[in-house]
């Protein structure tokens, strides 16, 4: 009893209800901050056995670590307990948030993951103990030691069943934080009500109300703070992530598969890759006798452009992408150049960087073969490189003897937006003529050949292709009944009619 | 001074003082903001109301016709007149550069307008409108009959967007949360303007017609120009608040105006009178370009580009027995010279027109609206919950009339840098104290009142906007007040009266591109008859 206020005011009645309350909250939150962690590591990581297993490990280790330490706090355990409980609602509430926002950042995530799940975690360890220290001239040992670990074991089960009932679906993760933050400062305060004001407090009063002040913000901005950091969107390790004026690209990768993100749309993983460029490039390069000048418009990553060299015939190659990011970034990544072989520095070919809508209204050149591989039209402004009139000007620089073909979305899952395409080349006064292939991360894929004169058969495909050969070739352009060619409206620029259904279609399809 | 603020206060209502509440990132946001303050250059302007003209100088200079005024009217009028294959006449303009209220500008991101920015699908009884369409390309054949429009010209999808209730809805008018009275009076609303744009007089003309001169005036419709818009629509007895909203927004956009002064025969006008033709079912589409309609002005100022002179203005203008004697003040050298010509058309508002020939053109009570337009770059393109941007995008919870995206013709990517052209009528003031506002509030204070009604709507552009230049319009257009309306055949008729002939929006009350067109074409063509060349008309 030598020492000050902490047990002074552990003697009350009113404060050792306060602090059995807090052992409950204090559970509650605990177990919170560790599945946040759990959570967010596999969210981010991957390998979600791992990353719980050693979140948790860490965690109740780092625990021990605090036990261990509260035998250093010699007097004045209800401050200590206070100023533990505003650390925590600090570092635990902005937990996911932080740690969402410097995954893109930090060079090396773990050492940030880790060091806040010891940190959380040594605080966390202090609390039990000092608690029971606090309560211990109120209750006999038995009955104390049984009430405390009741509480703490009863909050534990309450947090395991909110955290995935309710909390993650309705709050997210970032939100969830921030409110269990918010209940830590509340003990805190509560205790420092109930506590004399004395002088020296006040200062903690402060710093509990300034840390509120942060939760209730970050709790405001939590979308915001969301929006920054989509990388909980991906299932795979980011590896690259950047914001050019156009687009957010992003890479990751698990194990040997490499995968670009635009916009949150996959573009390709480079376990199929092949079979998706193939398809692109072939049906078009085997039906033209001499393919001189090939175009490429889009395809920013340069493997059309890998599979286009790869015929001696070609003598140029002219790619026209939107974003000098993303054809400066498939230039000079090694990891990348080695899956485009180098194609972007090839000397057959001229990159461009220019808005293709606009370009292809101011060229004047021709050529044997145009390849279309531009992103899904997932919004107006992409769709207009979609429209009938966009194609008349495309047409225009294909040759007479010419053949083109248009990266045209899943005719399995999107059938109308897909027969739309052929649709509007038509329109465009084109003779087309649909086909598709299995690439398993996008599912069955559609392509569209349009040429001025009738479609024929393949010519002159290559051999030592890995996914077509003559016979592949061929059963590309067999649609079976449920992606057959049905009756669509013409796409133009004032009726946006791909966008609408390409919009309906999928969100259908994903429910 | 108190009044002024007051002023100042119910103006930045709208925007500032919500926006400052809302925004927490106009902290950072404070810095000074890249731009310029323009606008039609009133110390010019202003010189002939408040007289100190040089006297006359030099050789009197003889010339057969004279245009004064190189907007919409004057332009229409020259064009006309090289259309006849005639080519003696000069049109003087006062301003450094012609096109009037269809000026734009240009910064490295893109062309912007500075005012009018589009031109609805003309009906099929504007002949000589679509003439000159055909001629610059913009129709480019026919189909059943009907015009082609060239697709790149017409607004591209997604044409409009609503800010209304915390989200982006398709289209200008409200679709979510309607009570049962709210879309009852909308129904009624838009069957009784179908059966207005269906109607004939007992003339057998169209009730409403764009241009208006080919409006029925059967007494039936012209009384509608006795009471204001917002009377009509009391005596119809519709108060549904977003119908009433809407018609606001309607009139502030056409008639810078509030429907209170709006006569309701203008009013029905907007609703009513446009029956676009062109194949395709393109007959409710607009034309538009990333730079508004300085397109159709420098075409049309392209084919007379030896006759134009600017930085010159008509100071006087005198009718005699031989013509008209005209007083040309040159804003560079600050002499002024005269001229004799046997015609001259005044395509010049009827306000000034008054004052450069006061015995020709009586005063008038008429007001006109003041606005305020500011492009603002930005460095990336905004977004919002709910429909995608669109090209016109306009918000309930703001006094603007919300913005135009300048790319949206000319671009397909949907992120970078672009252009928004804001739009604000000062229509809540008189238009006497809001041109007042314009000449006193500095450039900062404008930008500050865009930036905030930006942000408002769009938190996600804090940091991305890095210019913003405002343009001040203090005489942008007549406010078609009960009354105008009725008169208009008679203005019309006496405007192309030689030798002093008058051409302007203004004649039919509707400051509208097809109505200057029509007024420019009709003055040249009397003109041209009154000097003996043969012309047929397109009108």
């Amino acid at each position: 009893m030598a020492d000050a206020t902490g047990e002074k005011a552990a003697a009350t009645p009113q404060l050792a209800l306060i602090l059995l309350f807090s052992v409950f909250v204090v559970a509650t939150c605990g177990l919170v901050y560790e599945l946040l962690a759990g959570t967010l590591a596999s969210y981010l990581l991957g390998d979600s056995v791992t990353q719980f297993s050693t979140v948790i490990g860490t965690y109740l280790f780092a625990m021990g670590i605090g036990s261990w330490l509260s035998r250093y706090i010699r007097e004045q355990e209800l401050l200590a307990f206070v100023r533990v409980e505003l650390l925590l609602a600090l570092i635990g509430g902005w937990l996911p948030a932080a740690l969402f926002i410097l995954f893109p950042l930090a060079s090396d995530f773990r050492v940030a993951l880790y060091g806040l799940v010891l940190l959380i975690g040594v605080f966390v360890g202090l609390e039990i103990p000092l608690l029971i220290r606090i309560l211990r001239h109120r209750f006999a040992l038995r009955e104390l030691v049984s009430t405390v670990l009741t509480y703490d074991y009863v909050g534990a089960l309450i947090a395991s069943l909110l955290f995935p009932l309710v909390l993650v679906p309705k709050l997210g993760l970032i939100r969830t934080g921030f409110l269990f933050g918010l209940l830590n400062v509340a003990v805190a305060i509560a205790l420092l009500l109930a506590l004399r004001p004395e002088r020296r407090l006040r200062a903690e009063l402060l710093a509990a109300l300034l840390i509120a002040a942060t939760l209730l913000a970050g709790m405001a901005w939590a979308e915001r703070i969301q929006r920054w950091s989509e990388v909980a969107f991906y299932s795979e390790p980011v590896i690259y992530a950047r914001s050019t004026p156009y687009q957010r690209i992003v890479l990751t990768r698990r194990g040997g598969d490499l995968r670009l993100y635009l916009n949150g749309n996959l573009q390709f993983s480079s376990r199929d890759e092949y079979r998706y460029h193939e398809a692109l490039v072939w049906p078009v390069l085997a039906r033209v006798a001499r393919p001189d000048r090939v175009l490429i418009l889009g395809g920013g990553d340069g493997l059309a452009a890998r599979e286009v060299l790869r015929d001696a015939a070609v003598r140029s190659v002219t790619l026209v992408d939107l974003d000098p990011e993303m054809t400066s970034l498939f230039r000079e990544t090694p990891q990348l150049k080695s899956l485009n072989k180098g194609s972007l520095h090839s000397p057959r070919l001229k990159l461009i960087n220019a808005d293709a809508f606009r370009w292809v209204r101011q060229e004047r050149g021709s050529y044997d073969a145009i390849l279309i591989d531009f992103p899904d039209p997932t919004e107006f402004a992409l769709g207009k490189l979609y429209t009938e009139s966009f194609y008349r000007e495309v047409a225009r620089l294909l040759k007479p003897t010419g053949v083109m073909t248009v990266q045209s979305t899943s005719p399995l899952v999107a059938p109308r937006s897909y027969w739309t395409v052929a649709t509007t080349l038509e329109a465009a006064g084109l003779k087309a003529r649909g086909y598709h292939a299995y690439v398993p991360s996008f599912g069955e894929w559609g392509f569209t050949l349009a040429a001025h004169v009738q479609i024929g058969a393949a010519v002159r495909l290559p051999g030592r292709l890995r996914f077509l050969t003559p016979a592949s070739e061929r059963a590309l352009f067999d649609f079976p009944p449920d992606m057959a060619r049905r009756a669509t409206p013409v796409n133009r620029l004032d009726n946006q009619a791909l966008v609408r259904s390409f919009a309906e279609e999928w969100s259908h399809y994903e429910g | 001074m108190k009044a002024e603020l007051s002023r100042r206060d119910l103006l930045a209502a709208a925007g500032v003082g919500a926006g400052a509440l809302a925004v927490g990132a106009c902290a950072t946001d404070a810095r000074p903001i890249p731009g310029t303050l323009g606008g039609s250059d009133f110390r010019r302007g202003h010189r002939v109301r408040t007289g100190q003209l040089p006297e006359p100088q030099g050789k009197l200079e003889e010339l057969p016709l004279l245009i004064a005024g190189g907007g919409v009217a004057g332009l229409a009028a020259a064009w006309r007149l090289v259309e006849a294959g005639f080519r003696q006449f000069r049109l003087i303009e006062l301003e450094d550069e012609t096109g009037g209220n269809a000026r734009g500008g240009r910064n490295q991101v893109s062309a912007y307008p500075l005012g009018a920015h589009y031109l609805p699908v003309p009906n099929r009884e504007a002949g000589a409108l679509r003439h000159m369409l055909r001629q610059f390309g913009m129709i480019t054949g026919e189909q059943d009959g009907a015009p082609v429009y060239d697709p790149y010209q017409l607004c591209a999808d997604l044409e409009e967007r609503l800010f209304w209730r915390g989200e982006w809805q398709e289209g200008l008018y409200p679709v979510a949360g309607l009570s049962a009275v709210d879309r009852a009076d909308r129904d009624a609303f838009r069957r009784t303007m179908s059966d207005y744009s269906r109607a004939t007089g007992k003339d057998g003309r169209p009730a409403f017609a764009v241009p208006s001169a080919y409006s029925s005036r059967d007494p039936e419709f012209l009384a509608l120009d006795r009471l204001s818009f917002s009377q009509w629509l009391e005596q119809r007895g519709w108060r549904s608040p977003p119908l009433r909203a809407y018609v606001r927004y309607c009139c502030r956009d056409d008639y810078g105006t509030e429907p209170e002064g709006v006569s309701a025969w203008a009013g029905i006008h907007y609703f009513a009178a446009r029956r676009g033709w062109a194949a395709n079912g393109d007959g409710d589409r607009e034309l538009t370009w990333p730079e508004g309609n300085q397109r159709l002005v420098r075409l049309m100022a392209q084919q007379v580009a030896g006759q134009v002179a600017t930085a010159k203005s008509l100071v006087r203008a005198t009718a005699d027995n031989d013509g008209v004697i005209a007083d040309v003040l040159d804003h560079r050298s600050e002499t002024t010279h005269r001229v004799r010509t046997k015609a001259a058309i005044l395509a010049m508002p009827r306000f000034v027109a008054a004052r450069v020939a006061p015995a020709r053109v009586p005063a008038d009570a008429s007001g006109y609206a003041p606005w305020i337009v500011a492009n603002v770059t930005v460095a990336r393109p905004p977004a919002g919950k709910g429909t995608p941007l669109a090209w016109d995008n306009v918000s309930t919870a703001s006094n603007s009339l919300g913005y135009v995206v300048a790319t949206h013709q000319s671009d397909s990517a949907s992120g970078g840098p672009t252009v928004l052209t804001w739009y604000l009528p000062l229509s809540m003031e008189t238009p006497a104290a809001a041109r007042h506002l314009l000449l006193q509030r500095p450039l900062e204070s404008w930008q500050a009142l865009v930036r905030d009604d930006l942000l408002q709507l769009h938190p996600e552009l804090a940091g991305a906007i890095t210019r913003i230049d405002v343009w001040r319009w203090g005489h942008a257009m007549i406010r078609p007040a009960p009354g105008l309306m009725a008169q208009a055949a008679d203005r019309l008729e006496d405007a192309v009266r030689p030798p002093l002939l008058l051409a302007h929006s203004d004649l039919s009350g509707l400051s509208l591109f097809e109505e200057a067109h029509y007024a420019g074409v009709a003055a040249a063509e009397a003109a041209l008859r009154h000097l003996g060349h043969p012309v047929e008309s397109l009108l």
